[in-house]
């Protein structure tokens, strides 16, 4: 490719990135969303230089003794554990390993989804029919049974976590996509494109791609969000990545320890960065659904 | 020589009816006969107009000529190469040579695509020139159709009057140099103020650059402005082609007539004789092997419906149309 | 005068507000129906002259506020009626409307003679029966057969849907019908069609009717006087002959020129640079100046004033008076485009 499509592929990106903040920064609850989304993303980059203890190292008090089951303090901000483990350490460093399993089983499953439902949908006939029954197999999967299978095959890591929630995740984004691509497909635009010569790979990418794109960031927040609600039934239910830490697994300890009924901090901690870390991404999402088609957006 | 020909070349679509309508009922496959046995020839350097109501195939057509639709049966020739046998990059080079200008300014560019992008899209997909070179085309091509590059460059579409959007859209089949342009309705969603400066700038580029057309449109008082010769079509028939004068102020078959004696003149003094057709026109499903203008011709007689002539394509300068009874009803009418 | 106008508009203004501003969809528009008779309203897209209609039947959209100093129909003073007492007197029975895509207008999922009924029986206190009858009538006044009541509107055609609104808004023998595009999307036989209808309806209900359309053509054929509508403002409103013979008004000259006809084949058409006005804002000056071959010092600061200029035919341009030097420059290609 000669230098000028550089120059353009470059002045694009930022053009694009610029774009988005815009949009994002338009709706005032998507803004919020936008921002605590920083912050956590932030923590779990700096996770183990920002948490003050070992997630498993028990933790002593002034007087020598175990601090076992203490309530949030100075000293340990959201309290300990049974085994005195400090439980502000245990929610950074839990930050990253929920981040990395939303954003990569996020990002993989949109992508999956994406194609084969731009695929299904641009050619159609029988590669959507087959497509789209692959689909309903997946919808007829139940989640729990396939991921014990998975692990009690394969372990308990984190690949086969994040796997077991890309396969489950993908399909929603995938029929949506294919619905709003048959919906382009019909456009005079796409004719236009085909009586220039485009082939079909450039009208699927070239064309069709950034029209359903604001489809596609509503779903990639959407899909990131399921990812960790559904990391953390798993880490709950014990079918989590042993070695790391994450929320569910956190509270997956609390339920092992007995101590639910006690230590209301050791719930209460978890609980709240799931809920404000999900409902954050959905309000960044909402930016998305407002902008299907560029010229609602401010001229 | 002509530049494009279709010889005896049809269009059908099958209507399959759903399981329950084929259980229940006995449905069967119905045919819709789009276009049926048309011949035609499109000269180097002229404006065929097209006309006839919707529905008539006119649309077909086109997407037939540009490449976008196989026949059904009959052949496409681009210069003498029947289109159907060539191969994909010889199918590269007519994509180039034949290129479509489209009805609706606000459905046929992309939303998403700045002004340059929608303009280059042709030459890139086809790796024409390079970008430079592209840049240079485009620019070019912009400035020829009006709207110079320094400040349409970076515009979307929806920042654009409907005009102004003809315009790119006319720029991006344009920059191709292609050889023949096919345009379907390309003024139908524009304002009547602007839709003479499109024309206008229609024709003099189809000078200046060489190009034949095909322009398709139901507005026969366009069409007398633009074209070089008429084809008169009708639910899929070619039912009377000649050069666009003999065909408007001499129309020959019944349903010429009517349709042109059906237009409304801007001028409150002329008064028209109404046409004395009835009905509306139908689909083309399952039709009968006659004219099928035989139901709602004043003229017709048993034999309508089951004989028609196509035109022929051996003397495409003649007006002829496609009655066998032409004999008969002109000497009705004197 | 007022015996021979059936409605009487008086300064009425539209303006909408949007997130870029109000825009003065229409201002300060007066006009007169006469007693049957076609007016003729004709303008391009965005000219106002759908909102003009939509403001006089009390049909705005929310954001969009309607002044006028007055409005009479059949002298009686409809302006300060309310929204609700106008719908109930006037809309339907006295003044109809033929809406613009009226192919959409009918609900899908009922028979066209029943919405038909509905629309009586929800007017007048009639039977069913009674209603029924009415719109046998009706259909046979609009060309469609009595049988057809039993259909729903897919079934029906583009043209065929259209006269099924058109009987509609006869339905309640109402003094003036407005059509808004009532040809537009139709096919030329279609269309022929359907205006003959109109034109032997009129003859027989004396009722008088407002059409609204961008084409030139068909508003010439059908209609007794003419507006031209600009920017939200009429422009110029003249018997058709008169309109057609001695126009006035640059914009109108132009459009002359632009028209393609099928009678004068050889004719050179004219477009009109530029674009129309975007109507955000105050305005001053004649709204055409930016576009207008013959604008002067003048024409951009000062709002022309509507002058007559001959027996029923006024015309809101600063240079009225230099028409003859006007109509000759306009016939020329070069004074549109140099």
């Amino acid at each position: 490719m000669p230098e000028g499509f550089e120059r353009g592929l470059l002045a694009r990106i930022t053009r694009t990135v610029g774009e988005h903040y815009r949009i994002i920064h338009a709706n005032p609850l998507s803004r919020i969303g936008f921002w605590v989304v920083s912050v956590f993303t932030i923590v779990a980059i700096f996770a183990p230089w920002l948490a003050p203890h070992e997630p498993w190292a028990m933790q002593y008090d002034s007087e020598g003794s175990i601090a076992s089951l203490r309530p949030p303090s100075l000293e340990f901000p959201v309290g300990t554990t049974h085994l005195g483990y400090d439980l502000f350490s245990q929610l950074i460093l839990a930050t990253r390993t929920t981040l990395i399993i939303g954003a990569v089983s996020g990002f993989i499953s949109i992508v999956i989804g994406a194609n084969i439902g731009l695929v299904a949908g641009y050619y159609g006939g029988k590669i959507d029919e087959i497509l789209m029954r692959l689909t309903d197999v997946l919808y007829g999967m139940p989640f729990l049974p396939f991921i014990i299978i998975l692990i009690a095959l394969f372990g308990r890591k984190l690949e086969f976590v994040i796997l077991a929630i890309v396969l489950i995740i993908w399909r929603t984004s995938a029929r949506v996509i294919r619905a709003q691509t048959i919906a382009i497909k019909q456009r005079q635009f796409i004719t236009a494109a085909k009586a220039r010569g485009c082939s079909n790979l450039r009208i699927i990418y070239r064309h069709i791609l950034p029209n359903v794109l604001p489809l596609l960031l509503l779903y990639a927040a959407f899909n990131i969000a399921w990812s960790i609600i559904t990391e953390a039934s798993a880490s709950f239910l014990g079918f989590g990545d042993g070695t790391t830490i994450s929320w569910g697994g956190m509270l997956y300890e609390l339920w092992l320890s007995g101590k639910t009924r006690v230590a209301w901090w050791w719930f209460a901690a978890p609980s709240l960065c799931i809920i404000t870390l999900v409902t954050s991404l959905v309000f960044v999402s909402r930016a998305y659904e407002e902008v299907a088609n560029p010229r609602l957006r401010k001229r | 020589m002509a530049l494009l020909e279709l010889n005896n070349v049809s269009r059908h679509f099958e209507l399959r009816p759903g399981v329950v309508e084929r259980v229940l009922r006995g449905g069967k496959t119905r045919v819709i006969k789009a276009v049926e046995a048309i011949n035609l020839s499109v000269a180097k350097d002229e404006i065929l107009g097209i006309a006839g109501e919707s529905g008539c195939g006119k649309s077909t057509t086109c997407s037939m000529v540009a490449g976008l639709l196989p026949p059904s049966s009959g052949e496409v020739l681009y210069r003498d190469r029947n289109v159907g046998e060539m191969t994909s990059s010889e199918l590269n080079d007519h994509r180039r040579r034949v290129q479509m200008i489209f009805q609706d300014p606000y459905e046929s560019l992309n939303p998403r695509f700045r002004v340059s992008d929608i303009v280059s899209e042709g030459p890139r997909a086809l790796r024409l020139w390079g970008e430079r070179e592209i840049e240079e085309q485009v620019a070019a091509m912009l400035a020829g159709v009006g709207l110079p590059a320094g400040k349409y460059w970076d515009r979307y579409p929806h920042e654009l009057s409907g005009g102004e959007r003809q315009r790119v859209g006319i720029a991006s089949a344009l920059v191709m140099k292609p050889e023949l342009v096919v345009a379907d309705e390309p003024l139908s969603m524009l304002d009547v103020s602007i839709r003479a400066g499109i024309l206008d700038l229609l024709k003099e580029l189809s000078r200046q650059r060489n190009f034949a057309c095909i322009y398709v449109s139901h507005d026969l008082s366009i069409l007398a402005n633009i074209a070089d010769r008429l084809l008169i079509m009708y639910l899929g028939q070619a039912v009377e082609v000649g050069s666009v004068h003999d065909v408007i102020k001499n129309p020959k078959h019944p349903y010429t007539r009517a349709l042109i004696s059906a237009v409304p003149v801007p001028d409150p003094r002329v008064k028209r004789s109404p046409p004395k057709i009835v009905g509306e026109i139908s689909r083309p499903v399952d039709p009968p092997p006659g004219c099928r203008f035989a139901s709602r011709c004043p003229h017709a007689d048993q034999s309508c419906s089951e004989v028609f002539i196509k035109l022929d394509t051996n003397s495409p300068l003649a007006h002829q149309a496609a009655c066998h009874r032409l004999e008969q009803i002109n000497s009705e009418a004197t | 005068m007022t015996d021979t106008n059936l409605l009487s508009v008086a300064n009425l203004s539209v303006g909408y507000s949007t997130s870029q501003g109000v825009v003065n969809a229409v201002s300060d528009v007066s006009f007169d129906v006469r007693r049957n008779e076609v007016f003729g309203i004709a303008g391009e897209s965005g000219c106002g002259k759908s909102t003009l209609i939509r403001a006089l039947l009390r049909l705005l959209s929310n954001n969009g506020v309607s002044t006028a100093t007055s409005i009479t129909y059949e002298g009686e003073d409809v302006n300060s009626f309310s929204d609700d007492k106008f719908r109930d007197a006037i809309l339907w029975k006295r003044i109809s409307l033929v809406p613009q895509s009226a192919m959409n207008s009918l609900n899908p999922v009922y028979r066209v003679g029943d919405q038909v009924i509905e629309a009586i029986r929800a007017h007048r206190s009639v039977s069913r029966s009674e209603a029924r009858e009415r719109v046998e009538f009706l259909f046979d006044v609009v060309g469609l057969q009595p049988e057809l009541m039993r259909s729903y509107p897919h079934e029906f055609s583009g043209g065929m849907r259209q006269r099924a609104m058109i009987a509609m808004s006869l339905a309640l023998d109402p003094g003036l019908i407005i059509m808004d595009e009532p040809t537009t999307g139709l096919d030329v036989l279609v269309q022929e069609q359907i205006l003959r209808r109109v034109r032997e309806i009129r003859a027989e209900v004396s009722s008088s009717i407002i059409l609204i359309t961008h084409d030139i053509a068909v508003i010439a054929e059908m209609s007794d006087r003419i507006s031209i509508m600009y920017g939200g403002k009429i422009v110029e409103s003249a018997t058709a002959i008169d309109l057609f013979e001695s126009p006035f008004h640059p914009y109108t000259l132009g459009l002359k020129n632009a028209f393609p006809s099928i009678s004068v084949m050889d004719n050179e058409l004219i477009s009109i640079p530029g674009t129309p006005p975007a109507l955000i804002g105050e305005e001053s000056g004649c709204l055409f100046e930016p576009r207008c071959p013959f604008s002067d010092a003048t024409c951009a600061q000062i709002l022309p004033q509507s002058h007559s200029v001959g027996e029923m035919h006024q015309v809101s341009c600063h240079r009225h008076t230099d028409v003859t030097e006007l109509r000759e420059k306009a016939s020329k290609k070069s004074t549109w485009h140099c």
